[in-house]
């Protein structure tokens, strides 16, 4: 078994409110193999975007970091800032949600695609000008040669991502996070987006996190999954069992909640009732049992451990798995 | 004088954090305040000697027990003279702005609640009066109307029209979308009735603050306008006057030049720290006019 | 571009015209006649009658106000009869001195202003920028004029290192030129610094959280280039339309400033017209100020399209 290129260890982010701590990331462990793709799965508000913060170093001044993010065989809780920064680029790389925001509005493309390269690979203007029209070339952008002198503004969304997606790979990094790079955009450039990223995950042979809040999106296009809900992972598993077979009551959930191509026209769409917990007031039991349907005393009682009963490989948190009989859980 | 700049500002320091240290330091400018205040106001009957009664032998004397801060140029009692000119300094200072919260409070409630051609007008007639650098304004006007309490308190108070225009109209503008005024039109409300009971309550705290803001400016431009002989005429006792006889004798008495400004500094400090506090309580987040 | 030039060039010709007609309407505040104060009471009637003639001050006011209008705009300013200069000539021969004093100063306040903004904006929060922020706001209670004689007092009567007035002209004496103007300048700048600062300060803060400076960040950018490149250009929109604007401005504090340390610009010349009771310069003075400040104010306007280019394509 190959040692992960990244591994999160027992990371916890907390920040401080005036109503009281909240806990955004709870007790979180993954692990990921250099060229493997996982998908980090979860609705709005449950920490997937403050645990790619903390993955990536880049949390807000308050915000309190617990655990370790191995990367590389280096700890990069423990890295000082001249060794972060010089691996942020080469090796580590991030997309985010909206390439309107993420790309700065007064500086041309150009200069924001150059600035890296030369920042990590050293190169001239000259040279770092023309790999920029390569790269820009590469992800699908027509006209790259005159992009260079555009401002983001003058872009479409789509075209703004491809250039976003652009820089984070300019300098070849080993892992790529794409923290929901397409919520942002039309669906008819969902799917080009996505398949580019998947394209140039494959040449580079680069791990890469997923975040999304569509489970549909990480079908087929990760090969592990972990289901986050307020602040914890729930469920994880290789892509192809979690659909084949999913344990998460909460997964279920949420793959119901995708429009279906073959549905009748105007089913119902079976939405998640209810919300999120408050992260400011944690509850006793499970964090999903308000909204369950299968949720008991014992639910709500006490928090269901994650662990792998089945020792096959995949995880879960729940009293009451799917596809087992009553007695199977802890 | 970057000063005289009353335009409502982009947010500075947030008000949370200033609330903490401004406790003790709103106290005592409140505190000055009210013992400039009363001093000027009592000065007649306070136990000071006259501010124009000249004591050749002791001319340039340091604070002593004679004259407790010392004497200037021509052996007149400093102490005397600072009080008086509080008079001066506090009675511009807080007339002229009443002038501008009068007139361009309304002007600016009516611009931003009636809209349309007036409201293009009043904005139109506050930025050409805007175009004038107040200072030139101030000289030109009083070098032809003529030097006297009056005319620069009007002057003054004319200056100060715009600033409260502009804040009247951007509390007005934003009220006046909200459910009550909609609720009292709908219920039948005369115009009249919505400014005065509806929206004037709203506009007067921010118009409140911007006053004493108001207050610390005259009180700089009463004191420049001295400083270069062009204010109050003489013999009344001005802070600024006395600023501009102090530095013919900077070398021999600085104390001459220091005592009055630092009275200046001090009350303008404390109408600035007060109107700051109130304007931060009303308005945290001022946003675009 | 030549669109949102041309709109805005629209607005300025009308409120050109209002400050005319108001400088006019000042003018006219004048108790009594305006022959009297030129020819002093031992004039006689006719002499009276024959100056008013012959400067057309009997006519209608809004006459007067035609014609004075279209000498205006010939480039006929008047004349003082006190010393017998053109007022034009005499504004543009002092013209230099002032825009020297006003670029310095606020090239000073700047140079205070800026990396204290930056300081402040990158430790916000802390004692450092609570002290800084502070000491702004009390700078603002001290107005210029007292800055001077506390700059006179401590360099030039206690430490004797620069002087307290003269002035020569540059071509003369370079060096000797600008250090006249090192006091003038300073005391300006300390009026002008904090409100730079403020400026600066916020709109720092603001885009330091932005979402463009994380990925910054995240593209491992050396810290100085993140703060210099990505987050200064954006956060000094509104710190260049203000700094232009403060440039007419100073006209007011520079008025002072220019009295106090003898410097021969227009803000004395205002001042000295004003003690001599010289109101033809007067007038054209304060005309020629206004109109320039409207004039400052436009061109600033449009350095504000050239720094953000998405107002330069109409997408604000």
């Amino acid at each position: 078994m190959t040692a992960p290129l990244l591994s999160v260890e027992g990371v916890s982010v907390e920040l401080p409110t005036p109503r009281g701590a909240l806990r955004a990331v709870d007790n979180v462990d993954l692990a990921l193999a250099p060229g493997r793709t996982l998908g980090i799965v979860g609705e709005s508000g449950c920490g997937k975007t403050m645990l790619s913060r903390a993955i990536l170093q880049l949390l807000p001044k308050r915000a309190r970091l617990g655990g370790r993010v191995m990367f590389a065989g280096r700890d990069l809780t423990n890295l000082p800032a001249e060794a972060l920064r010089r691996l942020r680029g080469p090796e580590l790389a991030v997309v985010f949600q909206d390439p309107m925001t993420s790309l700065n509005p007064v500086l041309t493309i150009g200069t924001q695609i150059i600035e890296t390269l030369q920042a990590h690979l050293g190169m001239d203007a000259a040279a770092a000008a023309t790999r920029g029209v390569e790269l820009l070339a590469a992800v699908g952008i027509p006209a790259p040669a005159q992009r260079l002198r555009q401002y983001p503004h003058q872009l479409s969304g789509g075209m703004r991502q491809r250039v976003a997606i652009a820089i984070a790979l300019s300098c070849e990094p080993k892992l790529l996070i794409a923290d929901e790079p397409t919520t942002a955009l039309d669906v008819t450039v969902q799917a080009q987006i996505l398949d580019l990223l998947a394209r140039e995950q494959q040449r580079r042979h680069m791990a890469m996190i997923l975040i999304t809040h569509d489970l549909g999106v990480v079908a087929g296009r990760t090969d592990e999954v972990a289901v986050m809900y307020a602040g914890r992972i729930v469920e994880r598993a290789p892509t192809s069992r979690l659909f084949a077979g999913m344990r998460m009551p909460y997964t279920e959930a949420l793959l119901a909640a995708i429009p279906k191509l073959d549905s009748p026209p105007h089913t119902p769409l079976p939405a998640i009732a209810g919300r999120p917990p408050d992260p400011t007031r944690p509850l006793a039991g499970c964090s999903f049992a308000p909204r369950c349907r299968y949720a008991d005393g014992r639910c709500r009682a006490a928090k269901p451990p994650l662990g792998d009963p089945e020792r096959a490989g995949t995880l879960y948190a729940c009293w009451h798995p799917l596809g087992l009989s009553e007695s199977a859980s802890a | 004088m970057a000063v005289l700049d009353l335009e409502v500002d982009t947010a500075v320091v947030s008000p949370v954090r200033k609330r903490r240290r401004v406790g003790a330091l709103f106290l005592a400018a409140v505190a000055w305040i009210v013992l400039i205040g009363l001093a000027a106001a009592l000065a007649g009957a306070l136990p000071i000697v006259s501010p124009t009664d000249m004591d050749i032998l002791a001319r340039r004397a340091p604070p002593g027990a004679e004259h407790w801060l010392g004497t200037d140029q021509l052996g007149r009692d400093e102490f005397s003279r600072l009080i008086y000119g509080a008079r001066i300094s506090l009675t511009v200072g807080l007339l002229a702005p009443v002038i501008g919260v009068l007139i361009g409070g309304s002007l600016g409630m009516l611009a931003g609640y009636f809209r349309g051609r007036f409201e293009t007008l009043t904005v139109g007639g506050v930025d050409v009066l805007l175009a004038f650098p107040p200072l030139v304004f101030v000289l030109a006007v009083t070098a032809y109307l003529g030097q006297s309490v009056l005319n620069i308190t009007l002057v003054i108070g004319v200056l100060g029209i715009p600033a409260f225009t502009r804040v009247a109209r951007a509390v007005t503008l934003s009220l006046s979308e909200r459910e009550f005024v909609v609720a009292a039109r709908a219920l039948g409300a005369t115009h009249a009735r919505i400014l005065l009971r509806e929206l004037l309550p709203n506009v007067a705290l921010p118009l409140v603050a911007f006053f004493l803001l108001g207050v610390a400016v005259t009180i700089v431009v009463e004191g420049a306008l001295s400083f270069l002989g062009l204010g109050v005429p003489p013999p009344a006792p001005s802070w600024g006057s006395m600023i501009a006889e102090g530095r013919e004798n900077l070398d021999i008495a600085p104390w001459l030049a220091f005592l009055p400004a630092l009275f200046m500094f001090l009350s303008v400090l404390a109408f600035n720290i007060v109107g700051d506090t109130l304007r931060a309580l009303t308005d945290p987040r001022p946003g675009a006019l | 571009m030549a669109s949102f030039v041309g709109k805005r060039l629209l607005y300025l010709l009308p409120v050109l015209l209002a400050v005319s007609l108001l400088t006019f309407l000042i003018a006219s505040l004048l108790p009594g006649d305006l022959a009297y104060t030129i020819l002093g009471d031992q004039a006689t009637p006719e002499r009276l009658a024959a100056l008013r003639a012959q400067m057309g001050l009997d006519l209608p006011i809004w006459q007067r106000y035609g014609l004075w209008l279209w000498d205006v705009v010939h480039g006929d300013l008047g004349r003082s009869f006190r010393t017998g200069e053109t007022v034009l000539g005499a504004v543009l021969d002092r013209l230099p001195v002032s825009i020297e004093l006003m670029v310095l100063a606020e090239l000073m306040g700047l140079a205070i202003g800026i990396p204290l903004a930056i300081l402040c904006a990158v430790k916000s929060g802390s004692a450092v920028d609570r002290f800084l922020t502070g000491l702004a706001f009390g700078n603002l209670s001290l107005p210029s004029f007292m800055m001077a004689i506390l700059l006179i007092y401590l360099f030039a009567v206690q430490l004797n290192w620069l002087p307290a007035t003269g002035w020569v002209p540059f071509s003369e004496d370079p060096l000797g030129n600008l250090r006249s103007f090192v006091l003038p300048a300073l005391t300006l700048a300390f009026a002008e610094w904090p409100a730079l600062m403020r400026i600066l300060r916020s709109d720092m803060i603001a885009t330091l959280q932005e979402d463009y400076i994380a990925m910054a960040k995240a593209k491992g950018l050396r810290p100085a280039r993140i703060l210099f490149v990505h987050a200064l250009k954006p956060s000094s929109l509104t710190l260049v339309t203000v700094t232009g604007i403060n440039i007419g401005r100073l006209i007011g504090g520079a008025l002072i400033v220019e009295t106090i340390f003898a410097l021969p610009g227009i803000g004395r010349l205002l001042v000295g017209a004003i003690y001599a009771r010289d109101f033809i310069i007067l007038q054209g003075v304060v005309l020629f100020v206004a109109a320039g400040f409207v004039v400052v104010n436009f061109i600033v306007d449009m350095l504000y399209a050239v720094l953000d280019p998405r107002i330069r394509h109409g997408r604000a």
